[in-house]
């Protein structure tokens, strides 16, 4: 019976933890990324964004979302010039400006800011690309 | 926008003639500048509501039989300058023979964080009046400043045991350097090294009124 490999997997869980980037999601900074430099309690940590523009201070986790990036070997309670540094160092704006997250973000925000004849263009070409598609899967059907 | 002699808040308007003051909780006063100096601005105003460390100083009046009295200092946490003189003469009164007629204070000094941006320990010795005695109590609290440890204190005292503010006397706030001296388990569990946990529950709130989607608690 040991002998059996179990299938079953853990869920793999956003961990709180020192060099765990989060996205502030309330307040004066809200949209920018941080980083978790010391755990406060069960409900606060202490977060530095020193590239992001966000000053070190506590923040309480329920207006912050943890993302899957992690500054790697980030010790407990390194100061902001250390943060900047390991920042850079592990790429964490240009692996966030690479998730599909951000993008998702990226693209709402374009979104909201189109005006009248950009959205008005944004019709033109859904209605030319699904055209494409339904040409392309016809012809296809009748080739099968 | 400002209407002559009322006091008026008015927030994120921005006119050339007005003085701008901001302050911890981002609200913004704005007043008249010709105010500015009339107004004898107490650092206190600013942070009404929360509270601050203040250093006190007094006296017994000088009398011919002391024309030389012994100054005390108190350190005292009060939302502003008022309410620590007040406590000062509370404590006073029942430390020594001096009272507010037959005393005087000589000088009232907030004491900011040297350090706001690192997580301290701290112990605070307390002595509170129940329904139905008084106890003293010892408590810790993790947090980036005296005050704030002091203020959740507060919180935690009326959240656990009802007590108000006029029935709580702080004995004695100590930053706990070395782990070791640390006591209580609640604040043990949070210097485990290389602590890390997951928030497995979350409910996402959506600002929208209506969702076509169930929320996913999974994060």
């Amino acid at each position: 019976m040991s002998e059996e490999v179990t299938t079953v997997k853990g869920s793999s869980w956003r961990l709180v933890e020192v060099g765990r980037v989060i996205l502030v999601n309330k307040g004066e900074y809200a949209g920018k990324l941080a980083t978790i430099v010391e755990i406060i309690d069960h409900k606060r940590v202490l977060i530095d964004g020193p590239i992001s523009g966000v000053p070190r201070q506590a923040f309480p986790l329920a207006r912050a979302t943890l993302t899957p990036i992690v500054i790697p070997k980030l010790t407990r309670g390194a100061r902001s010039g250390t943060t900047a540094k390991k920042w850079t160092e592990a790429g964490i704006d240009e692996k966030w400006a690479k998730s599909a997250w951000a993008q998702k973000i990226k693209s709402r925000e374009i979104r909201w800011g189109l005006t009248d004849f950009e959205r008005f263009q944004v019709v033109i070409l859904k209605k030319q690309r699904r055209y494409a598609v339904k040409k392309a899967l016809a012809k296809a059907k009748k080739s099968a | 926008m400002i209407s002559g002699s009322t006091y008026n808040y008015v927030p994120n308007s921005g006119l050339d003639d007005q003085h701008q003051v901001h302050d911890q909780s981002g609200f913004s006063l704005q007043f008249p500048m010709q105010w500015v100096d009339s107004i004898a601005w107490d650092s206190a105003m600013l942070a009404v509501g929360r509270l601050q460390e203040y250093e006190v100083i007094g006296r017994h009046l000088p009398t011919e039989t002391d024309p030389a009295p012994k100054l005390y200092r108190l350190q005292i946490f009060a939302p502003n300058s008022v309410v620590a003189k007040s406590r000062y003469w509370y404590f006073m009164k029942q430390l020594r023979k001096v009272k507010k007629s037959t005393g005087e204070i000589v000088s009232v000094k907030v004491i900011s964080e040297k350090r706001p941006t690192k997580v301290k320990n701290f112990g605070i010795w307390i002595r509170y009046d129940s329904r139905s005695g008084t106890h003293n109590m010892y408590k810790e609290y993790r947090d980036l400043s005296r005050t704030s440890a002091v203020e959740s204190l507060y919180q935690d005292m009326a959240a656990r045991h009802r007590a108000r503010f006029r029935s709580i006397h702080i004995l004695k706030v100590v930053e706990l350097e070395k782990s070791e001296d640390v006591k209580r388990q609640y604040i043990k569990q949070l210097l485990t090294p290389g602590l890390k946990f997951p928030l497995p529950h979350r409910v996402i709130k959506s600002k929208q009124l209506f969702s076509p989607n169930r929320p996913s608690t999974f994060y």
